[in-house]
């Protein structure tokens, strides 16, 4: 790699060639304030407030498209820079609606981080906020335009991550706006509800829908008894709300924390991701042997299933009909677990931790509902939202003790904790798979051709001498290569693994914000670590899975599953 | 003395032949310029080019030589030629009579430019609103194709180019070269930030040469009377004639050619036939809305790089706007940061959010409401959107009024209603 020797603030500094002077400031432990700038995004440059002085350049140059060359003497502190990002910044908060402390955003807004850093006090410039509308039509996703500075962090995670392109600018000069087409609502145009959009904005321009009111309320109401589960990948994202660093695994706080706020019953979404394994499975196997249709797609990513539904309904039938696990816990809560409590369904209150902001209109769905009246899953709330909880209780996450989760939905192995990353229940899926049809035990259970970030991941398995292709694919561009491949009749694999996020569901559009590979691969990371740890690994060895097919469900894919456990889709192609 | 003043050169032809006859063009000499250049090799068009000391005529003065040589040099296939004739800066017209008069020396141009840097495919893009432009280029290309300067193989040298007429639709800043690039590209005509430049990474991140109307219609009457003779024209900065686009309070408003040099206040009182009834010049703007001001006692200044440059000045593409003593400066101001906010393409906080602060700026000052902390402020504008807009058109939105508050500072003070408290 070629070395550059360039000059910051007099100190000299060498970096490799190609370094933008943004992340060579870095190096020295210098930090330029930025907006619009991400590291995983193409460079915009928009924003102006990452500029700094180039010597021989006539004009302040933006740090974040600027690349270093030989010889470059930068300076990032002068007057002429900090004035100039003061006013840039002064002018943003002229054009935004200032009322920081009842924001959604309040202490985790860049703006307002950086405002306060550069000694912003006021605007100096007259407020010309519109006052718009607030976009509250998907279940989802909260859409702010007083909040919105347009530096486009949103249009391009939406076009380039997801392929979509629900969101773009609109107008031009100071009518700029960033909007679904034609200014429609969200809640009206082919959205998938990811919030892939809401990890990245760097204000609370497009934030989750919040739903914590309903819970206080119904963890308030004596009539009400409230459960709980919390998905895999939350255990290893919820400390970054309480700065912890990524990969934090906190599974036993999470629980406390779950306790102190005054859940009834604290469950795991991890014991239903291993029913949903042996569902699947039965599933897959069954579709092999008769001739279903193949490839089978997996079903428990909300965000990808309002995608196939939306964009390719035609490719409907190769989605596994099982419920995802958040839906087969709320099924259960109140399709079985009531009555064996002696409640009826509706003195039950189902809420779900879930690192994903689609979970909110899944659970929204008419077919998710065991009494045809009251949704099987109330309420869901994001990591991001079950933060905001604890703090408004005062619990000081990082001092609670380790708790465990409650019987009997509490019990769980390590293949339901991979669900949380790319290629996890691909990787579940095998481990079951396997042993079912060969009778034999699996010497390794990493499948590690299934792990890491790349985009679409292919493995063969030996299943008693039929070799079955699989593959893995996250995030919707790389869902969308997938469903051509198999609308051109080219994709040989007999079950495909599709996640709607980047990373999995670590990478949920309701996670701790940021949306950088550098915190997916920490949080996968732990998810690996946290399966290691546990001592069971395969989903059909869960013993309260296997008490609940004997108690109640007698076999998979049998007549109470296909009620509870099993649903349908249907085209809403726009 | 007049005779040197009004040398003609790119405008020679004008009213002598039918713009819509490709026989009148070359009877008159056209195209035997391309013959020549197609006997000489790539290096030899680019070293003439040099030699002429020819500087880009749509404002920013970049020596076109040294922009063809980095096109040739530049790695990537295929690569591209533009021609920018969205002229779109109020007060000039220069383009649109260079096309509506003279369409094949654009052309030919073009292609001995195409012809060195080894590029196949040119595109002209014209303004939207200049159909008699439009009109005219296209019947000229089809001509030019059926004589076979274009298509395949040209003139028997197996040298293949073309050209295509690409509209824009209405946008001022689509003129900027990357919103121009990525409107051909058929996205929204917004600014981007550079490097990298065009000629190694433009259209569709191909090398690509990007050109005033004005500069192609040089390349002709360069590679005719060779580089070194074009360059005794001018001065030591500034080589060439310059097409003038002058306007406003003057006699004989128009098209005017002179060599580069001359002074500003030649042209208005000896071309132009000074200001009616003999009224006093208050001010007069160089390059159009997003030009400077001077006064009238900067009228002797010549239309030189170097010397414009010394005074904090520049001309532009070439319009000379003439405001007798009549005006109200504050509304000129406020008509031209009207236009730059209804232009802006919103991208950069700079000029998206400083135009409408500026707006209301002056409004406060029309008003006579302003205090001088109103004077900070549009200081510190003036000093952000020209430092740190992502492009020229930001950048130099605010040189009026910067200029205004440098010559004619009791525009604005006379108008202070309060001093106030005042913080920078």
């Amino acid at each position: 790699m070629k070395m550059v020797n360039i000059k910051i603030n007099n100190r000299v500094v060498s970096v490799p060639e190609g370094t933008s002077i943004i992340n060579a400031a870095k190096e020295i432990g210098i930090t330029i304030p930025n907006l619009c700038y991400h590291p995983d995004q193409e460079v915009k440059a928009n924003c102006r407030v990452c500029v700094v002085e180039v010597e021989g350049a006539r004009t302040l140059q933006a740090s974040c498209a600027t690349e270093v060359k030989e010889g470059m003497v930068i300076r990032t502190n002068t007057n002429r820079v900090r004035n100039a990002r003061k006013t840039v910044i002064e002018l943003m908060l002229a054009n935004h609606d200032m009322n920081c402390t009842a924001c959604k955003k309040n202490n985790q807004c860049s703006l307002q981080e950086i405002s306060a850093n550069l000694g912003v006090r006021e605007s100096r410039f007259t407020n010309v906020v519109r006052d718009e509308e607030i976009d509250t039509s998907s279940p989802s996703i909260e859409r702010n335009q007083n909040k919105c500075i347009k530096c486009g962090r949103c249009i391009q995670m939406c076009s380039e991550v997801q392929g979509l392109g629900i969101l773009d600018y609109i107008g031009r000069s100071d009518d700029v706006e960033v909007k679904p087409a034609f200014g429609w609502y969200l809640g009206d145009v082919a959205c998938v509800a990811c919030g892939q959009c809401s990890v990245v904005c760097p204000v609370a321009a497009i934030t989750e829908k919040e739903d914590i009111e309903r819970v206080w309320e119904a963890i308030n109401d004596p009539e009400k008894f409230v459960v709980v589960q919390t998905a895999p990948a939350v255990r290893v994202s919820l400390g970054e709300e309480f700065g912890m660093e990524p990969g934090e695994i906190v599974t036993g706080k999470l629980v406390s924390a779950l306790r102190a706020l005054g859940f009834d019953n604290v469950f795991d979404t991890n014991f239903t991701a291993d029913l949903t394994i042996i569902e699947e499975g039965h599933e897959l196997l069954q579709r092999i042997q008769d001739g279903g249709t193949l490839p089978m797609l997996t079903s428990c990513s909300p965000g990808w299933i309002n995608f196939i539904e939306q964009y390719y309904p035609e490719l409907l039938a190769h989605v596994s009909s099982c419920k995802s696990p958040q839906q087969m816990f709320g099924a259960l809560a109140k399709g079985y677990y009531a009555e064996k409590i002696g409640k009826t369904p509706d003195e039950i209150f189902s809420v779900s931790i879930m690192p994903c902001t689609a979970k909110k209109y899944e659970a929204d769905r008419d077919e998710m509902s065991v009494d045809g009246e009251n949704p099987d899953v109330d309420v869901v709330l994001t990591t991001r939202e079950l933060g905001k909880m604890l703090k408004q209780a005062g619990v000081d996450f990082n001092k609670l003790e380790e708790d465990e989760y409650d019987a009997p939905f509490g019990l769980s192995t390590g293949a339901a904790v991979i669900f949380g990353a790319t290629g996890g229940v691909m990787e579940a899926a095998l481990r079951t798979v396997y042993e079912v049809v060969t009778g034999e035990t699996l010497e390794s259970l990493d499948f590690k051709m299934v792990r890491g970030l790349e985009g679409i991941k292919e493995a063969e398995v030996d299943l008693a001498g039929t070799i079955v292709k699989v593959a893995v694919a996250h995030s919707l561009s790389n869902a969308r290569k997938v469903m051509e491949l198999i609308k051109d009749g080219k994709a040989e694999y007999a079950f495909i693994e599709i996640m709607c996020c980047p990373g999995g569901c670590i990478g949920g559009g309701g996670q701790p914000l940021g949306g950088t590979d550098e915190l997916r691969l920490k949080r996968i990371d732990a998810i690996y670590r946290a399966d290691k740890g546990l001592p069971l690994r395969k989903s059909h060895e869960n013993p309260a899975v296997t008490q609940l097919y004997e108690e109640f469900l007698e076999k998979p894919l049998g007549e109470k599953s296909h009620h509870l456990l099993h649903t349908h889709y249907h085209s809403r192609k726009h | 003395m007049s005779n040197i003043n009004t040398k003609k050169l790119l405008t020679a032809r004008f009213g002598t032949i039918d713009p819509g006859s490709i026989k009148d063009y070359i009877s008159s000499g056209g195209y035997s310029v391309l013959q020549k250049a197609l006997l000489m090799n790539e290096d030899e068009i680019i070293n003439e080019v040099k030699a002429s000391g020819l500087k880009g005529r749509g404002g920013a003065g970049f020596p076109t030589g040294l922009k063809m040589d980095s096109v040739k040099q530049a790695e990537g296939t295929p690569k591209y030629i533009i021609c920018n004739a969205d002229e779109g800066e109020p007060g000039n017209f220069k383009d649109r009579l260079l096309m509506e008069n003279d369409p094949h020396q654009i052309i030919e141009g073009m292609i001995i430019c195409a012809y060195a840097t080894g590029t196949r495919h040119g595109y002209i893009f014209i303004r939207g609103e200049y159909l008699k432009s439009i009109r005219i280029m296209e019947a000229a290309l089809e001509q030019a194709r059926v004589k076979g300067y274009l298509g395949d193989n040209i003139l028997d040298t197996g040298f293949d180019f073309d050209i295509d007429v690409h509209t824009g639709a209405g946008s001022y800043v689509c003129g900027e070269e990357f919103a121009l690039l990525v409107s051909i590209e058929g996205k929204s005509g917004r600014a981007t930030y550079k490097p990298p430049f065009p000629t190694t990474c433009g259209l569709y991140d191909k090398p690509t040469q990007i050109n005033n109307v004005e500069t192609f219609c040089n390349i002709p009457h360069i590679i005719d009377m060779g580089g070194t003779e074009f360059s005794k024209i001018g001065t030591d900065s500034s080589k060439g004639t310059k097409l003038i686009c002058l306007s406003g309070n003057v006699i004989n408003p128009g098209l005017y050619e002179v060599p580069l040099g001359t002074t500003v206040r030649y042209i208005i009182d000896e071309l132009g036939g000074g200001v009616p009834n003999n009224r006093a010049i208050k001010m007069v703007q160089l390059g159009g809305a997003s030009g400077p001001v001077i006064p009238e006692g900067m009228l002797d200044v010549k239309l030189d790089f170097a010397e414009m440059r010394e005074k904090d000045l520049n001309f532009g593409s070439g319009a000379i706007i003439v405001m007798d003593e009549r005006i109200n400066v504050l509304d000129i101001l406020k008509r031209i940061i009207q236009f730059f906010h209804h232009e802006s393409c919103g991208k950069c906080t700079p000029c998206r959010e400083g135009l409408t602060q500026m707006l209301i700026i002056l409004d406060r000052f029309i008003e006579g409401t302003a205090s001088g902390q109103d004077l900070a402020l549009l200081d510190v504008l003036i000093e952000t959107m020209s430092q740190a807009s992502i492009c020229g058109l930001g950048q130099a939105a605010p040189t009026a009024v910067k200029k205004v508050l440098e010559y004619f500072p009791e525009e604005f003070n006379s108008r202070i209603h309060s001093m106030g408290p005042v913080t920078v």
